[in-house]
C-alpha cells in the first residue's frame, strides 16, 4: 500500500539564515524534494532609481554604493563610466589605472565573500567564511585607506577618482598581491577537493548553456555554463584591453563549476593587479568637470563586468543637472531568474546551495 | 564488585538495611549528575575555544580568566529567557520532549566505567543497555519536531528518525565485533580485556562505530537535524528558555556520553600507565571530543539522501563484513598472538575502504517531478 | 560521482584547519585595544570651523539628502552671518560630498566612530555641537593638511608587524594575556 502524501508549502525567508539578506522563497516541497520555487523580492526596495532622478549626477554616486554593497567600487565605476559616455569626458591615465586596481580588488573581495558563503551554505560551520573574511579584511583596510570607508566607498567621480592614493597604499597592495596566490592555493587544499563538497555540489543545480544564454545570465554564472563571455574582453571598457588575463570557463554549469570559476577569477584578478601596479603613471586623478554637470540631451547604456555579472546603467539626459531616467540592470536579479529551473527536483539542501552559488546581493535585486 | 557495592556492604554493617540500600544509590546519582553537568559545561567552553582557534579567532575570553565562566553566563542567559510556546503547539508533548532527550544521557552514565570498580552498576548486559537507552533520544527529537507545529522542525524530526534508525544498525554491528572478542556484554569486562586497545585490533570497526556515533549525536558532517543553513535550527526552532537549555545540554551531553562510550569500547577505557585510571579516562574522552570538534570546524555536511546512502550502502555492508572477519579470527586465530590480528585487520580495513571507495557512489540525486 | 579520492581531500582539509590552530587569531579585543583608523576616515561626526565659513551653502547644495540646514543674514562688511548651521547626522550617509565641495575648508569629516546616541534627536547637530573640540577632531578626508598629522592606519596586510609600524601584530597564543575586566 502506498502511503498517501501531499506537498506542502514552506515559506523560506525573508528571515532565514541563508537567504543572504531578505529574500523570500515560497517553496513547494514533497517531503524533501522541491516541486516549485516562487521567489518573492522587494523587501529591501528603497526606490534608488526614482531617488536618482531628483539628484545631480555627482550626488547619485553614493546611491550606487548601496546597490551591491559587497562590490561598491564596481557599482561606482559602472555609473561614472555611463555618465562619462553621456557627457563625453576624457579620464586621465592615472585615474584609469586606479579604477582598474580598485575594480579588481573589489572583484577579489566580492568573490571571497561569495565562495566563503557558498561553502557555509554547504554546512562548513563558518570556518571558510572566516578564513576568507581575513583576506577580505585586508582589502577593506586598503579601501579604507584610500577613501575613508570600508563598505560604501563613494570613490569614483565623473572624470576620474576622488582622491589620489596615499603613499602607503602601493607597498601594502604589493604585499597583498604577493601573498594572495598562496592563500588561494591553501583554500583550494582546504575544501575544493573535499569529497563531501564534490558530492554535494557536482552535478547539482545545473544551468545548461542554452538556458543561461536565453535568460541573459552573466558573470560567473554564465561562464560556469561554458560560455566564454566577459565584458572586460568582449566589449572592453576603461583600459582593460591593455591587460593580459584569462577568462576561466566551466563546463558543467553546476554549483561546483560556479564555485571553481570564482576561485579562478580571483587568480586572474591578482594577475591584473600584478600588471597594473608597475605601470601606474603619475599625473592627475580627475579631469576638470563642472560641479553641476549638464550632459547633452541623449541616452546611454554603460555596462561593466561587475563581480556578479553584467552591471549596466541606462541614463537619459535632458540637459538638466539630474538624469531624466536612471535605470539599473542588476546582474543578480537576472541570474536569479534561473533559480527555479535549476532546483526543481532537487532537495531543500540543494536549493540552498544553488541559491548560494548564484551569489546574490539583495541590495541590488530590490534596489 | 563495584566501589558502590562495597560501600553499601560497609554501610549495611552500621546502618539499618533500607538506609544502606538507598544512600549509595542517591550518592551515585548525585555523583553522575554532577559529573555530567560539569563535563558538559567544560565541553561547551572547550568547543567554543577550540572552534575559535580553528577559525583564527579567540573564542570567548571575557568573563573570568580566559573566559572560563562564559558557559555559566550562557546558561544563566538561556534560563532567564522567556519561555515561548507556539500557539498551535501540542503543549504536553512540547513540554515533555526536552526531558526525554536529556534523561537518557544521564542513564547512559550508569554503566560507564570510570576506573577499576568505579562504575555505578556493572550490568552484565551493559553495552546492550547503552544501545537501548541511547536510541530513546530519537523519540524525544521527533516529539519536539512534531509538537512545535513548525515546518522546519517537522522536516528535522523526520530526518532525525531516519538518521537515528539507519545509523543504529552499523553501530550495533560494530559493537558486536567488540563483544565477540571480549566474550561479555559487561562494560567493565570490555575495558579489562583490552590489553591492546580495540582501535588497533579492529580499526574498521572503530571507524564505523565512530562515524555512526557522530551521526547519532548530530555532529558535523552529519548534523542534518540542526542544519542551520537549511532548516534554521531544526527541531528546536520553536524552543526557548529552560527547554532550549535542556536541548543544548542534551546535545553536549550526547557528545560526552558517546565520547565516553568510544573511549571505553575502543580506546582502552580507564586503562593506561602511570596516571590514575580516572585521569586516563578523562584524557581519552577529551581527545575524542577534540577530534569531533576538529571535524566540525572543517567539514561541510552531507545531504539527506547521501546520508542515508552512506549508512545503508557503505557503513552497513562494511560492518557486516567486519563482523564476519572478527568472528572468523576469534574462532581460528590463536589467542596468544594478538599482533597477527592487528596486522591482518589493518590490511583488511585498508582493502575494504579502498574497495568501497571504488564501488560506492555519491552525488546526483535529482528526482523527476 | 565516485568516492574515488579515498578521503584524501577530507584529510587535506583537516590538515589546513589544524595548521590554523597554531596561527595567531586576527580578533581585536575591541574596547581595550583599538586599531588606528584610516587617516581619511569618514567618521561619525562633522567638524565645522565658523571662522572659515562664509555661509555660501555649497555643502548644503551638494548633500544628496539635503541634511545640512543653513540660515544666514547679511551682516556688516557685506558678508553673511550664519544664524543656523544644523546637520542631521541620523539621516547622513557619510558620503563626504559636502566636505569635498567646501571651497574654504570650513567643514571636515570627524575621525570619531563611537558616537551612538539613544535618541534620534541627539543626532541633530547644531552650530555649537559641530565645533572643534577634544572629542571632535577632523579627519583627513579631502583635507591633506590634516591628513599628514594623523597616526598611521593599522593594516591587516602587515599582520606580522607592530601596530606602531602600521601593522596589526597578533600574538601567537593569546592565553594569559590580560584582558579587560569583562562584561
Amino acid at each position: 500500500m502506498a502511503i498517501r502524501t501531499e506537498p506542502f508549502i514552506l515559506n523560506m525567508g525573508p528571515q532565514h539564515p541563508s537567504t543572504h539578506g531578505v529574500f523570500r522563497m515560497r517553496v513547494t516541497l514533497d517531503g524533501e524534494v522541491v516541486l516549485d520555487v516562487e521567489p518573492v523580492v522587494g523587501y529591501l526596495h528603497r526606490g534608488i532609481e526614482k531617488l536618482a532622478e531628483g539628484r545631480t549626477y555627482t550626488q547619485n554616486i553614493p546611491f550606487t554604493d548601496r546597490l551591491d554593497y559587497l562590490a561598491s567600487m564596481t557599482n561606482n565605476l559602472a555609473y561614472v563610466l555611463a555618465v562619462e559616455k553621456l557627457a563625453g569626458i576624457e579620464v586621465p591615465e592615472r585615474a584609469e589605472h586606479l579604477r582598474i586596481i580598485m575594480a579588481e580588488m573589489m572583484r577579489i573581495a566580492s568573490h571571497l565573500m561569495a565562495v566563503g558563503f557558498f561553502l557555509n551554505d554547504l554546512g562548513a560551520m563558518m570556518t571558510p567564511v572566516l578564513y576568507m573574511w581575513r583576506e577580505r579584511e585586508k582589502l577593506l583596510d586598503l579601501f579604507e585607506m584610500v577613501c575613508g570607508q570600508r563598505l560604501t566607498y563613494n570613490y569614483m567621480r565623473v572624470g576620474g577618482v576622488s582622491h589620489d592614493i596615499p603613499e602607503e597604499f602601493l607597498p601594502a597592495l604589493r604585499r597583498f598581491v604577493a601573498e594572495m596566490p598562496g592563500l588561494i592555493d591553501e583554500y583550494d587544499q582546504f575544501l575544493a577537493q573535499n569529497e563531501i563538497v564534490l558530492a554535494r555540489s557536482k552535478g547539482v543545480g545545473v544551468l545548461p548553456e542554452d538556458l543561461a544564454i536565453n535568460i541573459a545570465a552573466s558573470g560567473p554564472v554564465l561562464r560556469a555554463s561554458g560560455v566564454q563571455w566577459d565584458i572586460r574582453r568582449g566589449d572592453p571598457y576603461s583600459i582593460y584591453d591593455r591587460f593580459d588575463f584569462d577568462i576561466p570557463v566551466g563546463s558543467a554549469g553546476d554549483c561546483y563549476d560556479r564555485y571553481w570559476v570564482r576561485v579562478q577569477e580571483m587568480r586572474q584578478s591578482v594577475r591584473i593587479l600584478e600588471q597594473a601596479i608597475p605601470q601606474l603613471p603619475q599625473g592627475e586623478v580627475c579631469a576638470k568637470v563642472p560641479q553641476l554637470l549638464r550632459p547633452p540631451v541623449g541616452e546611454v547604456y554603460g555596462r561593466i563586468e561587475a563581480p556578479k555579472g553584467e552591471l549596466g546603467f541606462y541614463l537619459v539626459s535632458d540637459n538638466s543637472i539630474a538624469p531624466y531616467r536612471f535605470r539599473i540592470r542588476p546582474p543578480t536579479l537576472i541570474n536569479l531568474t534561473a533559480l527555479r529551473d535549476m532546483v526543481i527536483g532537487w532537495k531543500v539542501a540543494d536549493l540552498i546551495i544553488t541559491f548560494g552559488s548564484i551569489d546574490v546581493c539583495l541590495g541590488e535585486i530590490d534596489r | 564488585m563495584t566501589l558502590l557495592e562495597q560501600f553499601q556492604l560497609w554501610l549495611g554493617s552500621i546502618w539499618p538495611e533500607w538506609a544502606a540500600y538507598i544512600t549509595p544509590a542517591i550518592i551515585g546519582v548525585v555523583v553522575v549528575l554532577g559529573f555530567v553537568l560539569t563535563t558538559v559545561i567544560i565541553f561547551i567552553y572547550l568547543e567554543r575555544r577550540l572552534l575559535g582557534r580553528f577559525q583564527i579567532r579567540t573564542g570567548p575570553n571575557r568573563l573570568g580568566p580566559e573566559g572560563i565562566f562564559q558557559p555559566i553566563a550562557t546558561a544563566l542567559k538561556v534560563l532567564l529567557k522567556e519561555d515561548i510556546v507556539p500557539a498551535k503547539a501540542d503543549k504536553a508533548v512540547h513540554w515533555l520532549a526536552p526531558v526525554i532527550v536529556f534523561a537518557p544521557i544521564l542513564l547512559i552514565f550508569a554503566v560507564v566505567p570510570f576506573g577499576k570498580g568505579a562504575i555505578f552498576t556493572d550490568l552484565n548486559v551493559g553495552i546492550v543497555y547503552v544501545v537501548a537507552i541511547s536510541s530513546l533520544s530519537a523519540v524525544g527529537i521527533y516529539m519536539a519536531g512534531w509538537a512545535s507545529s513548525n515546518k522546519y522542525a517537522l522536516i528535522a524530526a523526520l530526518r532525525a528518525v531516519a538518521q537515528m534508525v539507519s545509523y543504529e544498525l552499523p553501530v550495533i554491528l560494530s559493537i558486536l565485533g567488540v563483544v565477540l572478542m571480549v566474550g561479555s556484554l559487561s562494560m567493565n569486562q570490555i575495558v579489562e580485556s583490552q590489553s591492546i586497545p580495540f582501535i588497533l585490533l579492529q580499526p574498521l570497526g572503530f571507524v564505523i562505530f565512530f562515524l555512526g556515533t557522530v551521526a547519532e549525536m548530530n555532529r558535523c558532517p552529519f548534523d542534518l537535524l540542526e542544519a542551520d543553513s537549511e532548516i534554521v535550527a531544526g527541531y528546536h526552532t520553536e524552543y526557548s528558555g529552560m527547554k532550549f537549555a535542556l536541548f543544548y545540554l542534551g546535545e553536549y551531553g550526547h557528545a560526552v556520553a558517546y565520547s565516553a562510550i568510544i573511549a571505553t569500547l575502543f580506546l582502552g577505557g580507564w586503562q593506561g600507565p602511570l596516571l590514575p585510571p580516572i585521569i586516563w579516562f578523562l584524557i581519552k574522552i577529551v581527545a575524542v571530543f577534540c577530534f569531533i570538534v576538529w571535524m566540525r570546524a572543517t567539514l561541510p555536511r552531507l545531504r539527506v539522501d547521501q546520508l542515508m546512502a552512506f549508512a545503508w550502502k557503505c557503513l552497513l555492508p562494511l560492518a557486516v563484513i567486519n563482523l564476519f572477519i572478527i568472528a572468523a579470527e576469534v574462532l581460528w586465530l590463536p589467542e596468544s598472538m594478538p599482533w597477527i590480528m592487528v596486522v591482518l585487520n589493518f590490511a583488511f580495513a585498508g582493502v575494504l575502504i579502498l574497495l568501497w571507495s571504488k564501488l560506492f557512489t555519491l552525488g546526483g540525486g535529482r528526482v523527476e517531478v | 560521482m565516485k568516492f574515488e579520492r579515498y578521503g584524501i581531500g577530507i584529510a587535506k582539509g583537516m590538515m589546513v584547519t589544524f595548521k590554523h590552530l597554531f596561527r595567531s587569531p586576527i580578533t581585536v579585543q575591541y574596547p581595550e585595544e583599538k586599531l588606528a583608523v584610516s587617516r581619511r576616515i569618514r567618521g561619525n561626526e562633522l567638524v565645522w570651523y565658523p571662522d572659515r565659513c562664509t555661509g555660501c551653502a555649497t555643502c548644503a547644495k551638494s548633500c544628496p539628502h539635503g541634511n545640512i540646514e543653513i540660515v544666514t543674514h547679511v551682516g556688516d562688511e557685506n558678508s553673511y552671518v550664519v544664524d543656523k548651521f544644523e546637520v542631521d547626522t541620523g539621516r547622513c550617509m557619510f558620503c563626504g560630498l559636502c566636505v569635498e565641495s567646501c571651497p574654504y575648508e570650513a567643514l571636515a569629516m570627524g575621525i570619531s566612530y563611537e558616537r551612538a546616541q539613544y535618541r534620534r534627536g541627539d543626532m541633530v547637530l547644531s552650530k555649537d555641537a559641530l565645533l572643534l573640540s577634544d572629542i571632535r577632531r577632523p579627519s583627513g578626508y579631502a583635507r591633506p593638511k590634516v591628513e599628514v598629522t594623523l597616526p598611521k592606519q593599522t593594516l591587516l596586510v602587515y599582520w606580522d608587524k607592530d601596530r606602531e609600524e602600521g601593522g596589526q601584530k597578533v600574538n601567537f597564543l593569546t592565553l594569559s594575556k590580560k584582558r579587560g575586566r569583562g562584561v
